[in-house]
């Protein structure tokens, strides 16, 4: 840490606390229902800002957020889980992890360990090639993942899932994932290391004879991507106390996708918005679906809203840009 | 003097034609090299076997001394060469002074642990990125468009944000694919300038293809001639110019070109 490190820390810490005072204010005459809504809300968030730093900022079109998340999700549960009961409901497990009962914290972070790896795995040969076979590749690790989840009894305990996974998560843990991952976003965009995905997105060839390695920019942004989306599984799960091989499906991906379309490919503020603004929506269109009998009535919604915003407003939002007032925010120059 | 950039037996085959052939380039520091040819006679091609964007078939590539046959582009572009694009390439929705910037990334860019690490490392390669940028644009002539939408430019603005951003990796050599093309013959001039300049006071090596003869013959003290693929010419611009060889190629497309009409 720099003296200028402090300075850049300054404006964005105040607009944090801000934003924590506010949400504690509102969760005070909150019911748990809403209390819960607002978890989901922020770690959708999460989940769409670091999907947008990866596909937004390189041009990627990757597919696998449920893959890592299902994956943080098991891994993260599995070391949280109750090491009197884990011996006999998960027989295939190593000794040394069925005798562990770690924290959230150390198992959140496994958790994103783990989905970086996968996505070393996966990305490294695939991104070697064009990077619109990621989407293919990545569509085929949730088959994978749901499958291995499936059939490997002894470790995930199949089809059941694992269910009274220890409710270890809350919504401020949610609001701690959502600065981690907007911070680290926000980061990388305004610095070298953004400014050099953002031109392997604009134009992969130019980007290279600039001396740009663009595979390395994507597999970068991929990881981080994953492991983030891992996180995130993490936390779900140790909010709702359950995962199943279906708990993140396609269908996840393609709301993900669908809030990082609205909110303009590339920008971290319009990921948030949009991923509030769908949660919530299709939250409100739920009692509708559920009277009427009109179920799957808000998938609909989200998918007509992706259609008119590419109609009316191709670039999203905000395009790839910021809100000029939230970049002052964050730089501590608001009234200058 | 020393060759930054060699290229020996250069030959590139799509499918049955053969685009480049036996294509061999000796440049020097402070050389400015002229490389013509008619249409579809292998230019562009032999920029991106020399560039790595495109994979020679048979040749090698040297850059200061260094084997690079067969690299990507990122490691030519590392090892010293920069190019632009005959159909421009710039990052359309980043400003001006972010295309630029873009290029700094390469010899100063922070890593990313630096970078989420908020070191002083991190600051120092923003600020001389930053610095770097800006004084290439000031001596482009930029200034006025530094936080304007590159893709928004006028077309010949946006040909010296590409030699700009080339500028600003630091090449050894610049390869210029018909920077001209498009120019209106004011531009023209400035370019001519510029190209003599970014030779003269940067010290770097160009090769640059035109179709444009008189710019040719005003910035080039040795000329390169490409027909279907195959070099046919080399020397002075007044050499080359009387080369019956030379005409020859031109007279020759031309009378195929009317023949096709
Ligand atoms: N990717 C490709 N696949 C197949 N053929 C190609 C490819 N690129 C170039 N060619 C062919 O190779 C030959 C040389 O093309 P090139 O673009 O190098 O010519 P050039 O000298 O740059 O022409 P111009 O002056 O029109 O820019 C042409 O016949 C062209 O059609
Ligand atoms: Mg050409």
């Amino acid at each position: 840490m720099s003296k200028n490190a402090l300075e850049a820390l300054i404006a964005p810490l105040a607009v944090v606390l801000a934003a924590a005072a506010l949400l504690w204010l509102v969760l005070l005459g909150a019911s748990d229902y809403l209390v819960t809504l607002i978890a989901i809300v922020l770690l959708n968030a999460a989940l769409a800002v670091s999907l947008t730093l990866t596909n937004g900022f390189t041009g990627l079109f990757s597919l696998g957020h449920p893959a890592f998340m299902t994956i943080g999700a098991y891994v993260a549960a599995i070391l949280t889980f109750s090491a009197r009961r884990k011996p006999s409901m998960l027989p295939d497990l190593p000794a040394f992890i069925a005798g562990l009962e770690l924290p959230l914290l150390p198992a959140v972070a496994a958790a994103g360990i783990v989905g970086a790896l996968v996505a070393i795995v996966v990305g490294f040969p695939v991104l070697r090639l064009r990077g619109h076979y990621l989407a293919v590749a990545t569509l085929g690790l949730i088959v994978i993942v749901q499958n291995l989840a499936l059939n490997w009894d002894g470790i995930t305990r199949g089809g059941a899932g694992l269910a009274g996974i220890p409710r270890l998560a809350s919504v401020w843990w949610a609001f701690g994932l959502l600065v981690l991952v907007v911070a680290v976003a926000w980061r990388i965009k305004f610095s070298s290391l953004g400014r050099a995905m953002l031109a392997t997105r604009e134009n992969e060839l130019a980007a290279e004879c600039t001396g740009i390695d663009t595979v390395k920019m994507r597999l970068t942004a991929f990881v981080i991507g994953a492991c983030f989306a891992a996180m995130a599984g993490a936390l779900f799960a140790h909010l709702i106390s359950v995962v199943t091989p279906k708990s993140y499906s396609v269908l996840l991906a393609f709301n993900l996708v669908v809030m990082v379309v609205i909110g303009g490919a590339g920008s971290i503020m319009g990921a948030v918005v949009a991923a509030a603004a769908i949660t919530g929506l299709s939250e409100m269109l739920r009692p509708a679906e559920e009277s009427l009998g009109l179920y799957g009535f808000s998938q609909v919604v989200v998918a007509l809203s992706l259609i008119l915003v590419l109609f009316f407003r191709p670039q999203g939002l905000f395009g790839n840009r910021e809100p000029d007032f939230v970049r002052r925010l964050f730089s501590g120059r608001l009234f200058k | 003097m020393d060759a930054v950039l060699e290229a020996g037996g250069l030959t590139r085959r799509f499918g049955g034609l053969v685009a480049v052939e036996n294509y061999t380039l000796r440049l020097a520091a402070g050389d400015l090299v002229g490389l013509i040819g008619p249409n579809g006679a292998g230019k562009t091609t032999a920029f991106s076997l020399l560039t790595g964007v495109l994979k020679p078939t048979a040749g090698s590539i040297t850059v200061k001394g260094r084997d690079l046959t067969g690299r990507k582009p990122h490691v030519l572009a590392e090892a010293g060469l920069a190019r632009t694009f005959q159909n421009i390439r710039l990052f359309a929705d980043l400003s001006v002074l972010e295309n630029v910037m873009a290029g700094g990334h390469l010899r100063y860019g922070a890593s990313l642990l630096a970078t989420l690490g908020l070191t002083q490392a991190f600051w120092t390669s923003e600020s001389r990125i930053t610095e770097a940028a800006r004084a290439i644009i000031a001596r482009l002539g930029l200034g006025e468009f530094t936080d304007r939408r590159a893709g928004d430019l006028s077309y010949g603005d946006q040909r010296r944000v590409e030699i700009a951003r080339a500028l600003a990796t630091e090449p050894v050599a610049l390869l210029l694919d018909e920077p001209a093309a498009g120019l209106n013959p004011a531009e023209t001039k400035t370019l001519t300038t510029l190209v003599r300049k970014i030779n003269d006071e940067l010290g770097i090596a160009v090769l640059v293809v035109e179709h444009d003869m008189r710019l040719i013959m005003d910035l080039c003290r040795r000329v390169q001639v490409l027909n279907r693929g195959r070099l046919v010419a080399e020397g002075t611009p007044e050499k080359v110019q009387a080369d019956p060889a030379v005409i020859e190629a031109y007279l020759g497309t031309r009378r195929q070109r009317a023949g096709h009409a």
